[in-house]
């Protein structure tokens, strides 16, 4: 039994993106959650179905006293920050699937366009868990975690910052296609990234992914009720999660081989209960904390060979409309906003519908992934 | 000592660790049972699921895996080094043991005295130990 095609996202809705929101994150995670229910045509009142990042601070019964949900009858949380995204929808899909709820609502808000609100800016004076065998050399930042892997990976397979720059000049030039992103009137050159001052190198400040106030919500219902919805559905037709074997989070150094993270675990069931491959995918939204991941999901996901995602990325290949792959074309992380990867999401959505800024002509199949580099999961949409 | 730097907690998995720092030691856990060696520490040994282990001294000789070189924005302590290196050895005894450390011109050198320019993956290098706070020593480390 799988749950291909059961379900489908009905409904996206978003707040602005901006460096400082007005509003608590409770407000905007609220006002995101109701556009998308107003994108479906659903009412507040059948919600009974809640998914969230355990990153969340706005808890679910909060969330549902605001919007005046009826009973809600299923709810669950997915850990690992920028990992959880997908398996937020692909675990309200399953509940749906599985009768425990019938109008699923997933979500995440935040702000953290601030500089005080940057978790690694929280680091205690003792650490335990997270960062313990790294931050007290000095290895503080996600950035400086995944710039170890990054050099690594130039060393073994040749990447060099001209592939960085195929990532983050394709995804700014679709950012510029974008009225919503917070990029939107600032194109970037190559000579721009050359030019960048470091964040932690190899890594420079375009590598890195905006950071941002704002919320993103979507609703989850069976493919039958979507049928007689107000938007056209994008079908649920692949889901997976992922953690690889000895994979530790963020600083994954200690197993065989540190450049294979979570998302090869999390290809291998997506592909596995899907009907399509790899070379079906029309446009891809690749979660992009750092242009690193790019190649390293590139990889995972199976669309090239191991080492050859780096050289995946010449010729525009992640570019609107003629790359092979047309990836992030809202601007995704880097470039569009960072709401821990849930924008990804809604976009991939759009590229089912037809309406995206950067619209992938006759897009039929559309791949969502989360974080590498973390436990994460991925969302393959597709056309009914 | 790097003032206000985080240290890490000293847990029932981690200390015999630290204690073998503060001896001057670096000691990995190593399975009573299938003999194999991990870290980070941890209860249970992923390959035969024993929980007994020893402490087994290491030769505190390893390799370059990779580095990185961090500028601001970052914690204040750490702000005032930039740009400092930061390490991940790869130990002899096994190349999947993994330490994150900084790389030292000298013992009682500084994280940023070393030219980052002059880093290379693989250069052999060889343990020292620098007193991080009361009760914490830290593994670092200069070329072999």
């Amino acid at each position: 039994m799988t749950i291909k095609d059961k379900t489908a996202i009905v409904g996206i809705g978003q707040t602005a993106y901006g460096k400082s929101l007005p509003g608590s994150e409770l407000s905007l995670a609220c006002q995101a959650i109701k556009a998308a229910l107003d994108d479906a045509g659903i009412a507040p009142s059948e919600v009974d179905g809640m998914g969230s990042y355990a990153m969340e601070a706005n808890v679910e019964a909060d969330v549902a006293r605001n919007l005046g949900t009826g009973d809600v009858t299923w709810f669950s949380q997915v850990g690992f920050g920028g990992g959880a995204g997908c398996g937020v929808v692909g675990n309200a899909a399953m509940a749906v699937a599985a009768g425990q709820c019938r109008v699923a609502i997933a979500w995440r808000a935040r702000k953290r366009g601030a500089r005080t609100s940057r978790p690694w800016a929280q680091t205690a004076e003792r650490v335990k868990g997270l960062g313990e065998w790294s931050r007290p050399w000095g290895l503080v930042r996600p950035v400086d975690e995944i710039a170890m892997l990054t050099r690594r990976y130039m060393h073994e397979y040749g990447a060099t910052r001209e592939h960085l720059a195929n990532v983050a000049v394709a995804f700014r030039k679709h950012a510029n296609r974008n009225p919503a992103a917070q990029m939107h009137a600032k194109p970037m050159t190559r000579d721009d990234y050359m030019a960048a001052r470091w964040i932690s190198e190899p890594l420079c400040l375009f590598d890195n992914c905006l950071e941002t106030d704002g919320a993103v919500a979507c609703v989850i219902t069976s493919a039958d009720r979507a049928r007689d919805l107000r938007q056209p559905p994008a079908l649920i037709h692949g889901f997976g999660q992922g953690i690889n074997p000895q994979h530790q989070v963020m600083t994954n150094y200690h197993r065989d081989d540190p450049l294979m993270g979570p998302a090869w675990a999390c290809s291998e069931v997506l592909w596995r209960n899907a009907d399509i491959g790899p070379d079906d995918v029309h446009v891809a939204q690749i979660y992009d904390a750092f242009s690193p991941l790019i190649p390293l999901s590139l990889e995972g996901y199976g669309f090239c060979k191991r080492g050859e995602g780096a050289d995946f990325t010449n010729d525009g290949a992640l570019e609107w409309p003629d790359g092979r792959l047309p990836t992030n074309t809202s601007g995704g992380g880097m470039s569009e906003a960072y709401v821990h990867g849930f924008n990804l999401i809604v976009e991939g959505v759009r590229q089912i519908r037809g309406t995206s800024t950067s619209q992938v002509d006759g897009a039929e199949t559309s791949l969502v992934t989360s974080g590498e580099g973390v436990p994460t999961s991925a969302l393959l949409l597709r056309k009914p | 000592m790097i003032q206000g730097a985080p240290l890490p907690a000293v847990t029932e998995d981690s200390a015999g660790f630290w204690e073998g720092t503060a001896a001057g030691e670096l000691r990995i856990q190593r399975c009573s049972s299938c003999g194999r060696l991990r870290f980070p520490p941890r209860p249970m040994c992923p390959y035969c699921n024993s929980l007994s282990y020893k402490w087994a001294p290491m030769s505190g000789r390893g390799r370059i895996w990779s580095f990185v070189v961090p500028h601001p924005p970052l914690l204040p302590a750490f702000a005032e080094l930039a740009p400092y290196n930061v390490i991940v050895v790869e130990l002899d005894e096994d190349p999947t043991i993994r330490l994150v450390g900084n790389l030292l011109d000298d013992p009682d050198g500084a994280i940023n005295d070393v030219d980052p320019s002059t880093i290379g993956i693989g250069e052999p290098v060889q343990v020292v130990f620098q007193p991080a706070g009361e009760d914490v020593v830290l593994p670092r480390w200069v070329r072999a």
